[in-house]
């Protein structure tokens, strides 16, 4: 090694260390919606500093592809950044079937540039590496797909599904163990890929809509780790301090997210939700209570303090800005107005905070469950829009329900319940909710929409 | 090319990284977990430095392909991860003036 090689080595360390406590500060400065801008800054500071000390390596010669690789996927970034806000759980999917992409793509090149000279440890973590990137690609396309409608939202089941999926990902880690004791079967590879590939679409087949919060964020822990183990197969701390940062960042969404559905991983992955129970055709003929919008809107200038529970349907509808003009007409009035959030709420974690903040409405407005569910009994008016199994009272009361556990916002102790709800069908997950029989709770039949856009007339703060 | 006092660097790296993750990420407000989502996403995309010696390098025909591809996939998720992030964040203003900007 020349000492010209040496420094410019250090120099592209030293790049490298900047960018990781770059990407450490841009997480750090994501606590507080104030400072989180900044976060951006220092993200993109870090990466551009990573690729130039990366093109400052020695050996590198073919700049020009490197050039129009980088060009190109620019170019498919910019709409990838550009889509409606309704649609960032998608978006969010498929970036993260890109970046198991380049892990999945770049492990295999590394595997055929390397065989059959190739360590224990090191082909261990290769395994590791494009078994996860391979199943995180398949099953976020799939995920993307049932997010946009493409695919069917319902899960899909079938006899002997778990015992398949745990028997295809079985094989590909023999396919691996044989690998790591006989690296020289290199034909072993590709098989093993596809196995990861089919394991990540089965994965997702039974998983519902409902469920898509819990399994976006598991499939970003996935993307991250995949990434931590390229790290070690490139021996590059700044890869493995990156995947680590992401891979931790999805585990720790899961989690939340499974509190809040009150289930766990496996359950979430094994056991497919929203089979309609047969239980649920016996509820059809209890009376409800309706209203109009006149008499909504009088029951809501009335009121003191009104709690909005927003929920997929509210998106779904597009009645965001029409929420937003009611949040207006009622603050006008002196009347104090704040959000529900639960946690699940939307497609994705924290969804249903930038559809909102996307309407204009202040973000200290918006409040996570734990800290709003004991004001509901000091609230004149829970209006619940397009939300349903997370107001669920029978998560508190019925053991029998399949939903029995899971944290709900406790609407059903505000003085009035108002729901808007297209028609009495079940929710996403074909539960019934007992909420709507309840004598304190007032049903507003029709589209969101529409539906808001009417007792904002009515309260003579439309701008129509 | 990894021996194995560098793998045991590796895995204090891994670790550690892994616990600085844990501990910055439990503060993030739960408002800005999808922000939060896509600026994760984006920063993973540094694998891109992988993709780009493979290209770079161009040792093989198939390493050069792949690497190619694998450019341009984690080039967008750069590209369109921190431009949505950043779209998300101006969205969110508080009603305090104070705040405003």
């Amino acid at each position: 090694m020349t000492p010209e090689f040496a420094g410019g080595q250090y120099i592209i360390e030293i790049l490298y260390l900047i960018a990781s406590v770059l990407f450490i500060l841009s997480l750090k400065w994501m606590s507080s919606p104030a400072s989180a801008r900044h976060g951006i800054w220092a993200g993109e500071a870090g990466m551009v500093l990573a690729i130039i000390g990366t093109l400052m390596r020695n050996g590198l010669h073919d700049y020009r592809m490197i050039a129009m690789a980088l060009v190109l996927g620019a170019i498919i970034g910019v709409p990838l950044g550009n889509v409606a806000m309704t649609a960032v759980p998608q978006r969010t999917a498929l970036s993260h079937a890109f970046g198991a992409l380049c892990v999945t793509l770049v492990g295999s090149a590394e595997f055929y540039l390397r065989t059959p000279n190739i360590s224990r440890f090191m082909m261990s973590v290769l395994s590791v590496e494009v078994i996860l990137g391979g199943l995180t690609i398949t099953g976020s396309l799939m995920a993307a797909g049932k997010l946009q409608e493409i695919l069917p939202q319902r899960p899909l089941t079938y006899k002997g599904q778990n015992f398949v999926n745990l028997l295809l990902l079985a094989v590909a880690l023999a396919i691996a163990v044989t690998l790591v004791l006989y690296p020289d079967r290199s034909s072993l590879f590709p098989f093993m890929v596809l196995l990861a590939l089919i394991f990540g679409v089965l994965l997702i087949i039974p998983i519902g809509g409902a469920d898509m919060p819990t399994v976006i964020s598991l499939l970003n822990a996935y993307a991250g780790l995949s990434a931590a183990a390229m790290g070690f197969v490139l021996d590059s701390k700044l890869l493995i301090i990156a995947g680590a940062l992401d891979g931790s960042s999805g585990l720790i969404l899961s989690i939340i997210m499974s509190k809040a559905m009150n289930r766990s991983f496996t359950n979430v992955l094994f056991g497919a939700f929203g089979q309609v129970q047969a239980s649920a055709a016996a509820a059809e003929a209890k009376p409800v209570r309706s209203a109009t919008a006149e008499e909504a809107a009088a029951i809501l200038s009335a009121a003191n303090r009104v709690i909005v529970v927003p929920g997929y349907g509210m998106a779904v509808a597009q009645a965001q800005h029409k929420v937003r003009e009611l949040y207006d007409a009622l603050t006008k009035r002196g009347v104090d107005v704040r959000f529900a959030i639960h946690p699940v709420a939307g497609r994705m974690p924290g969804h249903m905070n930038v559809l909102l903040a996307e309407a204009d409405i202040p973000y200290d407005h918006l409040v996570e469950m734990d800290e709003i569910n004991g004001d509901f009994p000091q609230t004149d008016v829970a209006l619940v829009i397009g939300a349903n199994d997370v107001t669920n009272p029978a998560a508190r009361t019925d053991t029998s329900s399949p939903i029995y556990g899971m944290p709900i916002l406790d609407v059903d102790k505000a003085h009035t319940v108002m729901v808007i709800k297209r028609s009495m069908n079940p929710g996403f997950a074909g539960i019934d909710n007992p909420l709507y029989y309840l004598d304190n709770t007032l049903m507003l039949f029709g589209d969101a929409k529409a539906f808001v856009g009417g007792i904002v007339r009515e309260l003579g703060g439309g701008h129509s | 090319m990894s021996s194995s006092s560098n793998l045991i660097n590796a895995l204090f790296i891994f670790v550690l990284a892994g616990f600085i993750g844990f501990e910055v990420i439990r503060r993030v407000s739960p408002l800005l977990h999808t922000p939060l989502m896509s600026l994760t996403n984006a920063l993973d995309a540094i694998a891109v430095v992988g993709a780009i010696v493979l290209v770079g390098e161009h040792a093989s025909r198939l390493s050069f392909a792949f690497g190619f591809v694998a450019i341009v996939a984690a080039t967008s998720n750069i590209v369109g991860g921190f431009f949505i992030t950043d779209r998300m964040l101006k969205m969110f203003k508080s009603s305090r003036p104070a705040n405003k900007s």
